[in-house]
């Protein structure tokens, strides 16, 4: 009766003859790509996270003996004690980490790489080679940033930021061949982003199966298809500026040195260009997944999905007009001050309708809270906040006060952390059965998504205080100024609370590892969705379906009045339904 | 048998003294050798010198008790000499000359946010101590061409080491923090320096026969050159004259 | 400490904090709408055993109504933040009689030039000093930003005064101070090793007294 793969014995797609070296490391498979991308990036996650709590030590106790410091050598912490140096290196590493490394890598890397093909209905991914070289151009890539903090003179000091001149002479930073292989790793990873844009944009526009229009597409594939857009635009803006900082290094050029002609605001100018769009590429895959995730555990369509789409391609057109706001007390001519003002505050109106028509989505909802439903509606809760905060940065003459403030870094974590990564800890558990065939542990998921919520909540929110109290960004010793030294309890706070923060991590970390091996089976659709990749047996074989499947409805048909199962999925042929007019893409 | 025997244990005894003679470490060039020395004259008014402000620094400033510390790019002392002029062996030693094994390190030390001493010389190779006595932020920036530039910090009381690998007269050191901070450093192949002191004399001792040409240097007046041959034992001397700019 | 904007001592300190107030009302009614929001559905739509969600695909009413009045509120809010722009940063915002002074940002120092007693900046009587700025309370002042070397950041919280110093650039700040005190400049755009500890004092005075400071400084600086 139905396409459904309901069988019960899973049908490999075609005789896999791989060898182990091709299937598992040098693999063209998107799905294998995509988990090679979230082993290495939980990785660089702990890595930004470690150098994060290195930090907060710095903060919480200045000039104290760090536990387990003694392992540093001299140039970083003599005898445990984190020097100004180091601190601005821990500050630019963990941004750097975090951001390329980590957040990005996670959200497009895996779950571009992993669903596209999946949720469109096709075997792979349209250059499958590509898509090896844009992991492995990140691998190189992280490699090279590892690097950079283990040469002579250090790491890169300048902030993720990487502000000229500072970053563009060894003479004002004091450090060496760590600033320079930020700026070769920085062109690789632009490299592999790049490299992944060609793919999924090519993938989604040529690729869907028959009856996956445009408006049956799940708004994860939306979000992914115009953040690739956003990621072939952006990405070479960031390795030219890359390139251009790297021959100010080494070659002799000065692009950004105004000591030699060069112009500093050059580079800022550069480098927000990238870095506006950079940020709803953080945020626009988590925005999608969650609304897959919403609308699933609320068990009703998501509310308003024309609208949803309409704000994703808003949102990704109106972030290339923004970048100004990161540059009003720059020295930029004030006029644009007014210009990207606008802009800026019309940028909230978009993510504004996304937040009510999850709302609506919940609403008169049959709510299951799963560990991935209770993490998307964090999500919603946590990016609110942010979204909210970044209006106070909008109105351009409150910027002047709290421009590279706390409430910077407050509403920054806000959006990175309680948005993206929160989404990351839904879409993680989410789709894992689908990458390994088992569940994730829910009860310590749960226990997870609690102490997480609670202890990022303890270390972020105060700073929006620190911020309004005029604390200065990327300070190693706040004490240094007497405004300053009343709020170094609030420091004390929040630094024990973010090691708790990231001790409660472990609970992931270990429930991820030990879900590999001993994770609850999981069946063909444990969350009872409507995409196609749940029509695949857990894990899902080389090549996805012998014949791709026909889809005949959207994405979030729950507690549809057609059937009485309160899902309907994509792929399911219902009497009513006819056959697709024509093929978007040719049967193979 | 008996006969052999003796003859081997004072071969022996011989072997193992010639060896041991042999083996004796090598004496630093003349244990006596010559001596160059002499004063550098200031002639003309002697320039004021700014005082420093150093209010931005009270724990620094609580140091100077008695009169508040002035800049010390020009010291002309009470007898009319010139301090802080760097005096080297520039050229004239033998093309195998080998510097001993330097027997420390140097330390520069910060106290008072200042550098002490103000003008100092140092082995390549031999160890710079760089202590801050005073417990708050210093940065120690050289910048030095022909040996590699650092730039370090020192928060607290704390000392960090550093070597140099090239001859170079003279390495500027300076605090960004405390923007009156200098100091210079001569790196030397060869420990034939001195600096003048607080009556203007300088001395240069142990130097092995020959002519040499001896530089003096100055922060503000440049440099000046003068030839001496020494032999033996002797002691000769050199006296430098820098004049008001 | 204080859980609000700092202490008050400069004319910018009524748009500015006024602004932020108003801010946070906005900002606070919906949050205030969408996380009570989000608790109540949480709770009342949560899974029971024979309850069914409620078909629907969504309604152009509501996706009216809520883009409609976040866009008003927006345009609002620009407009008024750009009058108040304009008058703290616009091109022709300094005040014509505005008293001038120097700073030179370095690595790790602000180098501060005073006018000297003629009140002019350029003549043979002005004269620099090290992280100490002295400012006459009650009328507008304008600094004149440059950089030795790298960007710095003026920045003194209690006057909410922020600018940049650009090397390469010649970059006007003006801002009047009106309650005498001792405050802190600070560096607010990471500049090397030394940024946490780039800081002046400053000192807003009387004008009696501020020229009396001025006189004996200038007396020093030429001695």
């Amino acid at each position: 009766m139905t396409t459904v793969a309901a069988t019960s014995h899973p049908a490999p797609a075609h005789h896999d003859d791989r060898s182990f070296i091709r299937k598992y490391v040098f693999s063209t498979d998107h799905k294998i790509i995509g988990i090679q991308f979230l082993f290495v990036s939980l990785f660089f996650l702990l890595v930004g996270g470690l150098l994060a709590m290195q930090m907060r030590w710095q903060l919480g106790f200045p000039g104290k003996p760090m536990p387990g410091g003694g392992v540093l050598p001299e140039t970083m912490a003599p005898g445990g004690v984190i020097l100004p140096e180091y601190y601005i290196q821990l500050v630019t590493m963990h941004g750097t980490f975090m951001v390329f490394f980590a957040i990005m890598p996670l959200l497009v890397g895996v779950y571009a790489n992993f669903l596209i093909p999946l949720k469109i209905g096709t075997h792979d991914m349209a250059f499958p080679r590509i898509n090896m070289w844009s992991f492995w151009s990140f691998f190189a890539a992280g490699l090279v940033m590892l690097a950079s903090m283990f040469v002579p003179d250090g790491a890169a000091r300048a902030g993720w930021t990487m502000y000229a001149p500072l970053s563009a002479r060894h003479d004002y930073s004091g450090a060496s061949i760590g600033q320079e292989l930020w700026s070769v790793s920085i062109i690789l990873v632009g490299l592999s982003s790049i490299l992944g844009s060609l793919n999924y944009i090519t993938t989604i526009i040529n690729n869907r199966a028959p009856g996956m229009t445009w408006f049956r597409m799940p708004l994860s594939v939306w979000s992914l298809f115009i953040t690739a857009i956003l990621g072939l635009l952006a990405l070479p803006v960031l390795s030219g500026a890359a390139i251009m900082l790297l021959f100010d290094q080494i070659i002799g050029t000065h692009f950004f040195d105004p000591a030699a002609g060069g112009q500093a605001l050059l580079w800022q100018h550069l480098f927000w260009f990238f870095g506006h769009p950079e940020v709803y590429i953080l945020i626009l895959p988590a925005m999608g997944m969650v609304s897959d995730i919403i609308a699933n555990g609320s068990r009703k369509p998501i509310f308003g999905y024309h609208s949803m789409v309409f704000a994703i391609v808003a949102i990704a057109f109106l972030g290339w007009i923004v970048w100004g706001h990161h540059m009003f007390v720059s020295g930029m001519n004030p006029t644009l001050g007014s210009s990207f003002m606008v802009s800026t505050l019309v940028i909230a109106v978009p993510s504004a309708v996304k937040t009510f028509n999850w709302m609506g989505t919940m609403w008169r909802g049959n709510l299951r809270f799963t560990v991935p439903m209770l993490n998307a509606v964090a999500f919603v809760a946590m990016f609110v906040i942010g979204g909210l905060s970044g209006i106070f940065m909008a109105a351009t003459p409150v910027d002047m006060f709290i421009h590279d403030t706390y409430f910077i870094v407050a509403h920054l974590h806000y959006v990175l952390f309680g948005g993206s990564l929160f989404a990351l800890f839904a879409a993680i558990p989410y789709w894992y059965p689908k990458m390994f065939g088992r569940l994730m542990h829910e009860g310590w998921g749960k226990v997870h998504f609690w102490l997480t919520f609670v202890f990022y909540n303890c270390v972020f929110f105060p700073m929006h205080i620190l911020g309004m109290g005029g604390m200065m960004r990327r300070l190693y010793d706040p004490s240094q100024y007497t405004f300053l030294q009343p709020y170094q309890p609030m420091n004390v706070f929040i630094s024990i609370s973010a090691f708790l923060l990231f001790a409660t991590q472990i609970i992931f970390f270990v429930n991820f590892w030990w879900s590999l091996k001993k994770g609850k089976p999981a069946g063909l659709n444990p969350w009872q969705d409507n995409g196609l990749e749940w029509t695949l047996p857990s894990p899902a074989p080389h090549g996805n379906w012998d014949r791709v499947p026909t889809v005949y409805r959207g994405p979030y048909e729950f507690s549809s009045p057609q059937v009485p199962e309160d899902y309907l999925p994509q792929t399911r042929k219902l009497p009513t339904d006819r056959e697709p007019a024509a093929a978007t893409a040719a049967r193979h | 048998m008996g006969k052999l025997g003796v003859v081997a244990a004072t071969g022996g005894a011989v072997l193992v003294l010639a060896l041991a003679g042999w083996m004796r470490p090598g004496v630093p060039a003349a244990q006596g050798g010559g001596t160059i020395s002499g004063k550098v004259k200031f002639t003309g008014a002697k320039p004021a010198m700014p005082k420093i402000d150093m209010s931005e620094e009270p724990k620094c400033k609580a140091k100077y008790t008695a009169a508040p510390p002035t800049e010390e790019a020009v010291v002309v002392n009470a007898n009319g000499t010139l301090a802080n002029v760097f005096v080297y062996v520039k050229s004239g030693l033998p093309a195998t000359y080998k510097a001993p094994a330097p027997a420390g390190p140097v330390t520069l030390d910060q106290d008072g946010c200042r550098y002490h001493p103000h003008v100092f010389g140092i082995l390549v190779g031999q160890p710079l101590a760089i202590k801050n006595s005073d417990g708050i932020l210093h940065n120690i920036k050289a910048k030095g061409t022909k040996n590699r530039p650092f730039n370090i910090s020192q928060p607290a009381v704390m000392t960090s080491d550093r070597t140099f690998t090239a001859p170079e007269v003279m390495v500027p050191l300076e605090c960004n923090v405390h923007g009156w901070m200098h100091a210079w450093l001569g790196v030397l192949p060869h420990p034939f320096f001195g600096v003048s002191g607080s009556d203007g004399s300088f001395t240069i001792k142990g130097l092995p026969p020959g002519t040499y040409t001896i530089e003096a240097w100055h922060e503000k007046y440049g440099t000046q050159s003068a030839t001496v041959t020494v032999a033996g034992s002797e002691t000769k001397t050199a006296d430098f004259s820098f004049a008001a700019k | 400490m204080r859980w609000w904007l700092p202490f008050k001592a400069s004319t910018f300190t009524g748009p500015i904090d006024g602004l932020f107030l108003a801010i946070l009302i906005i900002t606070g009614i919906a949050f205030v709408l969408v996380e009570v929001g989000l608790i109540w559905f949480v709770v009342k739509y949560r899974q029971r055993p024979g309850r069914k969600a409620f078909y629907t695909h969504g309604s152009t009413r509501a996706e009216v109504i809520w883009t409609a009045i976040p866009a008003v509120t927006m345009v609002a809010l620009g407009l008024i933040s750009n009058h108040y722009w304009v008058q703290m940063k616009g091109r022709n915002s300094i005040p014509p009689n505005a008293y001038p002074i120097a700073i030179h940002a370095k690595q790790f120092e602000w180098q501060i030039t005073y006018p000297g007693p003629d009140g002019k900046l350029g003549t043979p009587d002005d004269f620099t000093v090290r992280n100490q700025l002295h400012l006459p309370v009650g009328r507008p002042i304008v600094v004149l930003l440059s950089s030795e070397d790298v960007i710095h950041s003026f920045y003194v919280p209690q006057f909410r005064v922020r600018q940049d110093a650009v090397p390469g650039m010649d970059i006007k700040a003006w801002f009047e101070a009106t309650v005498p005190g001792t405050y802190e400049l600070g560096c607010s755009q990471l500049c090397g090793l030394g940024h946490y500890r780039m800081r002046a004092q400053v000192f807003v005075q009387t004008q009696e007294d501020y020229d009396a400071w001025m006189k004996q400084a200038a007396q020093e600086a030429s001695s």
